[in-house]
């Protein structure tokens, strides 16, 4: 490049706003960790569901809306996070490392399982996914010792009820903090630009040097990985598993779909707020019954019509909004300078993301 | 002199190659050795198979029969990103850009993984790539909402953050005006006095004759002339295929 234009513009990754969200998501975190000690525990314990609804959310949209793999078959691992549980927790370990244990696991099933499920692409991808699921649920209920297809609890843990709600509100917390982080310096390196590309057109990533397989693959695992975590804390909550068909449901899918969808798919806001809406209205709503479910797909379908970036996606285009910031943006360093000055005026004013 | 007679060793060597969609076949035994530093061109008929060639070259399509050894090395089994990464660049006809990214991201994934490059190398890599291409103005702007010219203009720009030794153009003069034409063609030549290798599909023959130095015709996947650009133009094979005698 001529040193000229070399010096009249720079990349801005948005690093001051970047300082800011740190420095601010740190703070929700370490609040968040002091919440037990201020609130009742029944209140605190209560926030369990909120933090592994958008560690689900935010997985789901880093395999859908980052790289474009739309998954219903998500409930495999949060099925194989909870039955993990059981499987460390009787070889002796207690259940929080064993979720912890469980989720590298479940990080290697991922990988095999990938193997099967790269064969078929968009919708059969999709459906494919779900039948792994299927097939996991099945193999799952042949262990007795797993409880059959009763479902089982915990054998091994902790007698006191307020220890036992304190640690699986740590352990959700962190594990949510952990996919936050993860997603967003994921996005912000090279990788980041590997995925959009790889979803927005395969054959031309291809064609510009990235390894297309490699890079989904890794985003796959990543996100089993997150479900899996997910699942642990769902048994932990529960103190076991109340039948496989629950733990395995698709419906989880269908949720994960509904909170980043009505989010904003393909932004790390979205998921979070998708997940909030989802839980709020769970927490209100869901004894209406049958009504519930209507209103929940009236409102999917009223987004979808009208917002069809989501929410996020509707104010962050209309504001120019950014919480995470993962993109790039060219800045003219000294505009109206030199020769090129009205074109890198031009570009100053372009949008960013 | 023919164009077959290159200065420097081979850097493209397409032996025999096939290319084949079950009975239909688009390519068959096309030989093609292209030295280091020529600028070639191609042009045939519509469904000729030079647009397959170029995927075949680049590894976007598997050749069904042949060979297609690139700096000495046979790369017939190798993926299309590690010909990429090798140094091969292509655009693609029908623009096939990252629609939800930035121009400058879409051409930073290029120079990313195509040119291996890492931070700020690879940030001034793209800038320089969009600058050639003269779309630094638009850098900002979600790629999805370019109209079709600054696409194909794109795909140029991707290519080139890619750092290509060997740039494969698929049709990227047809549209433009007089001036822009002008202009693709400098960057071109530009291009090719750096001495990258260039392979150029085109239809606008006048933009192609302004840089090649040699010129393949391919019709119904054979090479039927290859040589100095006016010899191939003037040749009865070519005006066969294009005015339609007896093919």
């Amino acid at each position: 490049m001529s040193p000229e234009a070399a010096d009249a513009v720079r990349v801005d990754r948005y690093r001051r706003r970047m300082t800011v969200t740190q420095i601010v998501g740190a703070a929700i975190i370490v609040a968040l960790a002091f919440a037990p000690y201020v609130f009742e525990p029944a209140v605190t314990s209560s926030w369990i569901k909120l933090f592994y609804l958008i560690t689900l959310a935010t997985v789901w949209n880093l395999l859908a809306g980052y790289a474009g793999m739309v998954s219903v078959g998500q409930q495999a691992y949060i099925g194989l996070g909870a039955y993990g549980i059981f499987v460390f927790n009787d070889l002796g370990l207690d259940p929080y490392s064993s979720a912890l244990v469980a989720s590298v696991a479940i990080g290697i099933i991922a990988f095999a399982l990938s193997f099967v499920a790269f064969r078929l692409r968009g919708g059969y991808f999709a459906i494919g996914t779900w039948v792994i699921a299927e097939a996991v649920r099945q193999i799952v209920v042949r262990f007795d010792s797993l409880g059959a297809g009763r479902g089982r609890s915990i054998s091994d843990y902790t007698s006191d009820p307020v220890m036992r709600n304190l640690f699986t509100y740590w352990l959700a917390l962190g594990i949510l903090a952990a996919t936050l982080i993860a997603t967003l310096f994921l996005l912000r390196s090279r990788m980041g630009i590997a995925l959009q590309s790889i979803r927005d057109n395969e054959v031309a990533a291809r064609a510009l040097g990235i390894h297309v397989a490699r890079t989904k693959r890794i985003v796959f695992v990543i996100a089993g990985i997150g479900a899996g975590l997910a699942g642990s804390v769902i048994c932990l909550q529960a103190i076991g598993v109340q039948s496989p068909s629950q733990i395995f449901s698709v419906s989880y899918s269908a949720f994960m779909v509904f909170m980043v969808l009505i989010g904003g798919i393909g932004t790390i806001e979205g998921p979070i707020i998708g997940a909030v809406i989802y839980y709020v209205m769970d927490l209100y709503f869901s004894q209406m019954g049958l009504w519930y479910l209507v209103v929940l797909g009236a409102l999917a379908i009223a987004v979808t019509l009208f917002f069809p970036r989501g929410i996020w996606g509707a104010l962050s285009a209309r504001y120019n909004l950014a919480v995470f910031p993962i993109g790039h943006r060219v800045v003219a360093v000294a505009p109206g300078a030199g020769v090129r000055g009205e074109r890198r005026m031009a570009m100053a004013a372009g949008t960013g993301k | 002199m023919t164009g077959t007679v290159g200065t420097g060793t081979a850097l493209l060597e397409v032996d025999q190659v096939a290319k084949s969609y079950g009975a239909l076949d688009v390519l068959t035994a096309v030989d093609l050795t292209v030295p280091t530093g020529q600028a070639l061109g191609i042009v045939g008929p519509n469904g000729a198979g030079k647009s397959t060639l170029l995927s075949v070259i680049n590894g976007t399509e598997k050749a069904s029969a042949g060979t297609v050894r690139f700096g000495g090395r046979d790369v017939t089994a190798v993926g299309p990103a590690d010909r990429a990464r090798a140094g091969m660049g292509r655009t693609f006809q029908i623009p096939r850009p990252f629609t939800h990214l930035t121009v400058f991201e879409n051409a930073l994934a290029g120079a990313e993984f195509g040119a291996g490059l890492h931070g700020h190398a690879a940030d001034l890599r793209a800038l320089e790539a969009l600058e050639m291409a003269d779309m630094l103005d638009v850098a900002n702007t979600p790629a999805g909402t370019l109209p079709l010219l600054k696409r194909k203009r794109l795909e140029l720009a991707r290519a080139l953050a890619t750092d290509p030794q060997l740039l494969l153009l698929d049709e990227i003069a047809g549209g433009l005006t007089e001036a822009e034409c002008d202009s693709l063609i400098a960057t071109i030549r530009s291009l090719h006095r750096e001495g990258i290798t260039i392979i150029w599909i085109e239809h606008v023959v006048k933009a192609l004759l302004a840089v090649v130095e040699r010129l393949v015709c391919l019709a119904s996947g054979v090479i039927v002339a290859d040589g100095a650009p006016d010899e191939v133009m003037r040749s009865d094979e070519v005006r066969k295929v294009y005015l339609g005698g007896g093919m």
